[in-house]
């Protein structure tokens, strides 16, 4: 059995984010730039399912589209340990751009499980999971947050407005995956380092699609209002404010 | 043309956040001077189905099928699509939550249409097409232009007031066709929440962090939502240290929310946090530590001692609520 986890390299999220000049993109100057957190937390299920014999996976691969200069972060990728990668050499431009690129990967080679984040950290957009499986004509699950694997048959949670669902889909599917798949996402040893400098990465070239959606401007929030501090000795007085000024009570 | 909106049902019920996507729809609908056709998949009955109608949509198809009961992307995405080129679509709407992010990149495929996510606010523009949505984890707000000839709009929970009209509805009733080969996801169990009010419902959340010290603490603060009507919802280390479930948690990684009201309870407001919950109307801070950055995000706050002040709020709600 094969898992392909795509990945995305997103600014670290601890990161300022600032608005560059132009207003429609942000100002990268110094971002750090990490994997995305769902994509990593996919990789992370997708080791462990590796990990162990019972589960029948053989290898993991990670996918990711983006320009060279993102090498480091598949690089981060195969140092944890998925086994070899894919890049399509090209900017992401928007979601239906990205989708027709991984769904391209996943109809030229064999995999049996495909996971996706449920969202970027940077752009939210969450729709590029779902699209690629639409793209690659192959099941999909949503909101996923847990994902094993019992006698070759998928058996999957799912989270719902309001509670979970225990399903089953045949393979090959695609798990769009959110928090509560793998507690902690793994981090990368010196061993694994070294390794990583000479798994392959195989580099695709686009094919033709054209994006459907541009950001044409960026705004910050609205700045909120100082916060109006009431004292300790007389909590009374924050439901009284609550009720009568903000009126949300 | 039309506006379609894709409505999601539990057990045979709408919800506020169901009426929120009509009188969006209903919004949008006026801008571009056509009008909203629903489209209900599922058991629903009668009564329920009028009350689309009062907030705006002219036609209602509910549509039904066994196959239909649980929730299948292929199969769903199929319904929807069809209605979709019957009605002639030009806008497809549906909720941000989590069956909308399950078929709006599936339904954008079918229809070739291009997909504005988490939107907040009526389109700025219909030519081009420009909606308003939360980007960078709330840290930023785009402007977003969508090209393709039918656009899809999933819509952020709690964005949009309700508003009644004065429109009736035509019921359309439709047994679709569906391949049972095609429905390829199998539902073994359900496990639902009972009981309480739904996180990502709740127009109140209290919610508490590692400040609250140990998870046999969240007695009061349980006590203030039960008060308030609320939810309970916390911090990710706190559910990482597995002190209350991670359905709870909320933040960049977690539930996005935007309840009118977000309390939160010896939280210091990191950055990760803050991306899950700065859409709140208010935010009101409880914490010890006067420096913390929760104070800059919040509205309303109290330095002080959770376990002195949150049973001395419960006491005053439930003065306020006699």
């Amino acid at each position: 059995m094969k898992i392909l986890v795509c990945i995305s390299n997103v600014p670290d999220t601890t990161t300022k984010i600032r608005i560059a000049e132009g207003n429609a993109s942000i100002d990268t100057t110094g971002i750090q730039w990490v994997i995305n957190p769902w994509d990593e937390l996919s990789l992370t299920r997708a080791l462990e399912l590796k990990d162990d014999p019972a589960s029948g996976v053989k290898t993991v691969t990670v996918a990711h589209v983006g320009p060279a200069s993102s090498e480091p972060t598949i690089r981060k990728a195969l140092a944890i340990g998925a086994d070899d990668a894919i890049r399509v050499n090209a900017e992401s431009s928007d979601a239906w751009y990205v989708a027709t690129q991984l769904a391209e990967v996943v109809k030229k080679e064999q995999f049996d499980i495909i996971m996706c984040g449920i969202e970027s950290s940077d752009y939210n957009g969450s729709v590029v999971g779902g699209m690629v499986a639409e793209f690659a004509g192959i099941p999909s699950v949503s909101a996923v947050s847990s994902l094993s694997i019992e006698g070759g048959n998928m058996l999957i949670t799912r989270e719902i407005d309001g509670g979970k669902e225990i399903l089953t889909v045949p393979a090959p599917f695609l798990a769009v995956v959110q928090k509560g798949i793998a507690k902690e996402p793994r981090i990368a040893a010196m061993r694994g380092i070294m390794m990583a400098r000479t798994k392959p990465v195989k580099v695709y070239e686009p094919v033709q699609a054209e994006p459907l959606t541009e950001i044409i401007a960026l705004e910050k929030p609205a700045a909120r209002s100082a916060c109006k501090l009431v004292d300790a000795s007389e909590p009374g007085k924050l439901i009284e404010l609550l009720k009568d000024e903000a009126k949300v009570i | 043309m039309s506006v379609l909106v894709y409505t999601e049902n539990w057990d045979g019920k709408f919800k506020k956040l169901t009426y929120e996507l009509i009188s969006y729809a209903y919004a949008v609908a006026g801008m571009m001077n056509t009008s909203v056709t629903a489209l209900s998949i599922g058991k629903v009955d009668e009564e329920e189905l009028k009350q689309l109608g009062r907030y705006g949509a002219k036609k209602i198809i509910s549509a039904e099928n066994e196959l239909l009961t649980t929730l299948d992307n292929q199969a769903h995405t199929g319904v929807i699509a069809g209605i979709a080129q019957s009605e002639k679509a030009e806008v497809i709407i549906m909720s941000n939550n989590n069956a909308g992010k399950a078929l709006a990149p599936r339904l954008a495929v079918r229809l070739k249409a291009g997909v504005g996510s988490g939107v907040s606010r009526l389109p700025l523009n219909l030519n081009p097409f420009t909606v308003y949505r939360r980007a960078y984890s709330g840290n930023a707000y785009a402007h977003v232009v969508i090209r393709s000839e039918i656009k899809i709009i999933t819509l952020a929970q709690n964005s949009f007031e309700l508003k009644e009209t004065n429109e009736t509805a035509l019921i359309e009733r439709l047994n679709v066709a569906v391949d049972p080969s095609s429905v390829k996801t199998t539902v073994k169990e359900v496990k639902k929440q009972t009981g309480k009010v739904l996180l990502t419902d709740a127009d109140i959340v209290v919610s508490g962090g590692r400040g609250m010290k140990s998870p046999d603490n969240w007695g009061p603060l349980t006590e203030l939502a039960e008060a308030l009507g609320g939810a309970t919802a916390c911090s990710r280390p706190v559910s990482d240290e597995g002190w209350r479930p991670h359905e709870e948690h909320t933040g960049q990684t977690g539930k996005i929310i935007a309840p009118n009201l977000y309390i939160a309870v010896g939280i210091s407001g990191a950055t990760q946090h803050l991306a899950g919950i700065s859409a709140s109307k208010y935010i009101v801070a409880i914490n010890s530590d006067k420096d913390a950055p929760i104070f800059e995000a919040a509205q309303y706050g109290i330095v002080g001692d959770a376990m002195k002040v949150l049973p001395q709020l419960v006491t005053a709600v439930k003065e306020i609520r006699k």
